[in-house]
């Protein structure tokens, strides 16, 4: 019954979304009052059905309901109600459910809240999103219904794969969805402008927030993804280009230079076709991820619910909707009216730079995941690694980060670099004492050098924007700037540090045996089984000393899991301030011996702090426009009231 | 005023949905073939891989005869699969070879022993070394080999039931 109530509300939100669509269009067309007034409304219902029915999925799962074929196939009633939870959208299914579900909130949400652009826009925008959202449920129910029930019931189910098991994976993928999804948000805005041809700072103030949450999500997500594959692989790296990685980076990379752009948008009225192009290709990348993961089309470590035929709907979603896009982009860009000038030497110019950089990444990473695909159509197989992208990328980076460390300081319109030729002398001070301390004490590669100098150098020049200025009564949205770009020096740092000066050791450890990496000496003290709800290990019991220092205790397993049959390394940290020790046990070698693998990576942890500040500051700067907003939106209304009482 | 130039991001995205469609359309094929056939099989030295049975030497795969070299582990379950239908290939008349990956005497003996023995010689390929040579991707795998110790055709993965004509006829051309 709980099935069949989940897929009666999905199919009712579809009816819904199409709805929407139809009285959307319609209201465009004509601006009629009878249809208009029904599209609203529409997008609200829609997104309470759609919540429910993903409610009654994961009340399934929550029950292990083994009639259900999603949870037959994806859950045990052995396993964590956690993890039961989280089974609900660790499959293609759940997690598509999941997708439209964020999406119709989304749609609810701006149905509901947004007034401040003209009604046909708004129309227009719910209609785009109502047209979106209604092939994702056609792909739902035609091709991958959850709810699907099995003509007989499973008598226990398969279980979730162990290295889902986790409580980071738990939440990453949901994560990243409401960032995907909410560039769905930005993509009907800027059809929904580019249609009723009102590209103006209104509907770049009114898509910033949308902008800026998606972004948010996005970096919690890469970032929670990346510590997860570095602490559960048991590889020791944080970041292997793979395509499945490269799919959240792109829309990263894109909804970064919207924010910029439509920052450009909303305080200058410039960039205006460019802003909305951007607003297309974010999420046209979070499409292309999707199809790229989900349709095997590519080989990636963590292929995830592989299945060509899915493949063809999501292509075939794809062609109509950013074709579509692209083809009104086309037909209606020329129309746009051109926004305001600025000189060169302006804060939009450098804004411009760092879009132009952060478009030539994108294309760069963009290239490189397509580049197999490309090649095998004409019969030659190629891989792509990091050699390309790490190269590649840092042509058009270290650019970026230069411009980031001026960008802020400068005016916007028309400024002289004269102006803040002074506080840019100091951070780049800073980097060349950091450049030459580095290649005096360690000899590391030419990038990691560039990156600790110039992750440095940001450090100070992220700070500048504060001088000469009361810090209590700067606006939230500027503390945000100012975090978020400090977090990306944090990150250099770390990810350049990790690059120089990690060490590793392999080592066939007899218990009472020690090894050295970098200044920890490891004793292997015991190895132990341990037992734990749906899984058995061996443990590796070890004492870690730093420089000679008191003993601390490491236990890395190696673990076997049973439903289903998987084994899984759990890899051991302890981190200190500057930097984590990481021991994973391996196989036992010959007789008494245990494979023990040791890194020592020096300020490792800067890379995953520097993410979340990132979205720190993405977090007080979408804090801070919504107050604002909201501020201005009371003044408003007091005003027209005023006035009403004024007009007798 | 209608500017061509705004049309560029649509053509590039339908060249890489043409792309993407195509790809899509044709069967994904995930093995890595050898670059060694039609070439002669590398040299090496291997010991007698169990006691039994002599060892294989580069001499062995030029006689004349065309030979299956099957590369195989007694630690592989896909080998143990692929016993049966090598079994059958000896029965129909084809002289095979063995090479044993990072195998100990006593589990090939035991393998042999459970699953049978078609092989005339078994060489131990303690560090894969021949396997690398010869551009293999892994065991079980199977070569044809001519009498002059030319590498004629690779088969990736266990031999099953439907395989067995097949090397037969490869076996059959590669005496011509």
């Amino acid at each position: 019954m709980i099935a069949e109530l989940g897929l009666a509300a999905l199919w009712l939100a579809a009816a819904l979304a199409a709805l929407q669509l139809v009285a959307g269009f319609l209201a465009v067309r004509r601006a009629e009052g009878d249809m208009a007034a029904l599209v609203r409304p529409a997008a609200i219902v829609q997104g309470a059905l759609c919540a429910f029915s993903f409610a009654m999925l994961v009340w399934l799962f929550a029950r292990t309901d083994l009639s259900v074929k999603l949870v037959a196939t994806n859950s045990h009633s052995l396993k964590p109600l956690v993890y039961k939870l989280s089974g609900a959208w660790g499959n293609h299914e759940g997690s598509m459910l999941l997708w439209v579900t964020v999406m119709s909130a989304a749609g609810a949400l701006i149905a509901g809240v947004e007034r401040r652009l003209p009604e046909r826009t708004m129309h227009a925008t719910l209609a785009a999103q109502g047209f979106v959202a209604l092939g994702f449920y056609a792909f739902l129910l035609f091709s991958s219904n959850p709810f699907e029930r099995l003509p007989l019931p499973a008598l226990e189910g398969n279980g979730l794969n162990p290295l889902l098991q986790d409580i980071g994976l738990a939440f990453h993928p949901p994560t990243l969805y409401l960032g995907y999804v909410g560039l769905s948000v930005a993509f009907s805005f800027a059809v929904g402008a580019l249609l009723t041809r009102a590209v103006t700072p209104d509907f770049a103030r009114a898509m910033r927030p949308w902008v800026l949450g998606a972004w948010v999500f996005l970096t919690i997500g890469i970032t929670a993804g990346s510590y997860w594959a570095y602490y559960e692989l048991g590889w020791g790296g944080w970041w292997f280009w793979d395509p499945v990685e490269n799919a959240s980076l792109m829309p990263w990379l894109a909804a970064t230079a919207l924010l910029h752009s439509v920052t450009v948008l909303a305080a200058r009225d410039a960039l205006r076709a460019w802003t909305i192009m951007l607003g297309v290709v974010a999420f046209s990348m979070s499409m292309v991820g999707t199809f790229l993961v989900r349709s095997g089309i590519l080989t990636s470590v963590h292929a995830f619910a592989v299945d060509p035929k899915r493949g063809s709907f999501i292509l075939v979603l794809l062609a109509i909707y950013i074709g579509g896009a692209l083809a009104v982009f086309g037909l209606r860009a020329g129309t746009v009216a051109e926004g305001e000038r600025f000189a060169p030497v302006s804060r939009e110019g450098a804004l411009v730079v760092n879009n132009v950089m952060l478009s030539a990444i994108l294309g760069v990473v963009l290239l490189g995941t397509l580049y197999p695909l490309l090649t095998e159509a004409m019969g030659v197989r190629v891989s792509v690694g990091p050699p390309y992208f790490n190269s590649a990328g840092a042509i058009f980076v270290v650019p970026m980060l230069l411009v980031m460390a001026a960008g802020p300081l400068l005016r916007w319109r028309s400024d002289r670099l004269a102006r803040v030729r002074g506080p840019l002398v100091v951070a780049a001070l800073v980097a060349l004492t950091v450049l030459a301390a580095v290649l005096i004490l360690a000899a590391p590669g030419i990038l990691p050098l560039i990156g600790l100098a110039l992750g440095a150098g940001l450090l100070v020049a992220s700070l500048l924007p504060l001088r000469g200025r009361s810090l209590r009564r700067l606006p939230l949205a500027t503390w945000g700037m100012v975090i978020a770009h400090f977090g990306i020096g944090v990150t250099l740092i770390g990810i350049s540090s990790e690059s120089a000066f990690s060490e590793e050791r392999l080592a066939a450890l007899e218990v009472g045996d020690s090894a050295e990496v970098g200044p920890w000496r490891v004793t292997l003290q015991a190895v132990t089984p341990v037992a734990g709800p749906n899984w058995n290990a061996i443990e590796g019991v070890m004492l870690a000393s730093y420089g000679g220092g008191a003993p601390v205790r490491l236990a890395p397993q190696a673990r076997s899991f049973w439903t289903p049959p998987q084994e899984t390394t759990e890899s051991a940290l302890e981190t200190r301030w500057n930097g984590q020790l990481y021991a994973v046990l391996g196989k036992a070698a010959d007789g008494q011996r245990w494979q023990v693998r040791l890194w020592w990576k020096p300020f490792v942890t800067l890379i995953w702090l520097g993410g979340l500040l990132i979205a720190l500051g993405g977090v007080l700067a979408l804090l801070g426009r919504v107050a604002h907003d909201l501020r201005r939106r009371t003044v408003t209304r007091k005003a027209a009231s005023r006035r009403a009482e004024l007009q007798p | 005023m209608n500017n061509w130039r705004f049309f560029l991001p649509l053509a590039v995205f339908a060249a890489f949905i043409g792309v993407a469609a195509y790809q899509l359309t044709q069967p994904k094929d995930e093995f890595v073939y050898s670059a060694m056939v039609g070439k002669p099989v590398p040299q090496f030295a291997m010991r007698a891989a169990s006691s039994d049975r002599p060892g294989l030497s580069p001499a062995d795969l030029k006689d004349g005869t065309p030979k299956l070299l099957n590369i195989w582990a007694s630690w592989c379950p896909p080998c143990v699969a692929e016993a049966p239908h090598l079994a059958a290939l000896k029965a129909q008349g084809a002289p095979i070879v063995g090479v044993a990956i990072r195998d100990r005497p006593e589990d090939v003996a035991t393998f042999l022993a459970r699953y049978g023995n078609p092989y005339d010689r078994i060489g131990a390929d303690d560090l894969s070394k021949l396997q690398l040579s010869i551009g293999g991707s892994g065991v079980p795998e199977t070569f044809v080999i001519d009498g002059n110790g030319i590498i004629r055709y690779q088969h990736i993965g266990d031999i099953r039931a439907e395989h067995v004509p097949l090397l037969l006829e490869k076996l059959r051309e590669a005496g011509e």
